[in-house]
């Protein structure tokens, strides 16, 4: 079946993020236990930090004039289709080894897909962006693709 | 904490009620870094994005998921993969249910596979996932 994607969109495909480093420390990590109303000791504690820490930790730190009036930073790895808006996305998150306090992790993310599939009220666009997190030895943390569908 | 040798498919796992408020969605984002102002500015998600009220971030929902199954797994193994998908919004006033069930036990993997899912009052499921935990062997 043929697209009716813009070639401009497609070769996009393959871009990547600069790597972001963080360090991980034990208050963000109760920090994000606390706000997710987490119950298991060794995440209130600060001592493991729970499965979806990796979200807060390598979430932008944009500055005041990056974001929209919305309150939104722009994404600049996924393009913007005009006339198409976000509807709903998934995540799927493969998990090699925990997070702790002191652990220096590495992200890159990586636009892997976009690719044009029929709804039942038009086409969707579907984009996917790969995120591979290692520790400083290089090993791998998670990884993680999300799927956002556009209307 | 659950035996993986006593462990059936179709077993549930405890529910669990959440009421999200705006301070707790406030902590949240703050811990992000998540300006989204439909998550905080009242009147901008009702006005302007035409949202029912402030709207519950989803990934804060996918992270109530893993809860769902670390809360029943607690120290007997971990998680290996895990995935969810937003597909209806939830607004700050809303009685959420976490739920799930075995969907398979794989014994010689020591590996259990999980549905999961975010339900809200009306019994709509709002954001439905999957995760597969492994059991530490004894």
């Amino acid at each position: 079946m043929g697209t009716t994607l813009d070639p401009g969109l497609l070769v996009r495909i393959g871009s990547s993020t600069p790597p972001q480093t963080e360090v991980v420390t034990r208050r963000d990590i109760r920090k994000y236990a606390i706000a997710t109303g987490q119950r298991l000791r060794k995440y209130l504690d600060g001592d493991e930090a729970p499965p979806t820490f990796h979200v807060a930790l390598f979430w932008p730190v944009a500055a005041l004039p990056e974001l929209r009036p919305d309150g939104v930073a722009v994404d600049e790895l996924f393009p913007e289709i005009p006339g198409k808006r976000p509807l709903a996305g998934g995540l799927k998150i493969e998990f090699h080894r925990p997070i702790r306090p002191g652990d220096v992790l590495t992200s890159t993310r990586t636009l892997t897909g976009i690719y044009e599939k029929q709804g039942a009220t038009g086409p969707l666009v579907f984009m996917e962006v790969v995120m591979q997190v290692v520790n400083a030895n290089r090993e791998p943390v998670l990884t993680e693709k999300t799927t956002r569908i556009l209307k | 904490m659950p035996d993986i040798d006593k462990i059936t498919e179709g077993e549930l796992l405890p529910v669990r009620e959440f009421r999200p408020d705006a301070v707790q969605l406030f902590l949240y984002n703050a811990a992000l870094w998540n300006a989204h102002r439909i998550h905080f500015d009242h009147p901008y998600a009702t006005g302007v994005e035409d949202h029912a009220g402030l709207v519950v971030a989803g990934p804060l929902l996918g992270d109530w998921l893993t809860q769902c199954a670390l809360d029943w797994l607690g120290d007997s193994g971990r998680l290996l993969s895990f995935e969810y998908s937003n597909r209806k919004l939830s607004y700050v006033g809303e009685v959420l249910r976490s739920e799930g069930k075995v969907l398979s036990v794989d014994r010689a993997r020591s590996e259990v596979t999980l549905e999961l899912a975010i339900r809200n009052q009306s019994g709509e499921v709002t954001t439905p996932g999957t995760a597969v935990v492994r059991f530490d062997r004894a």
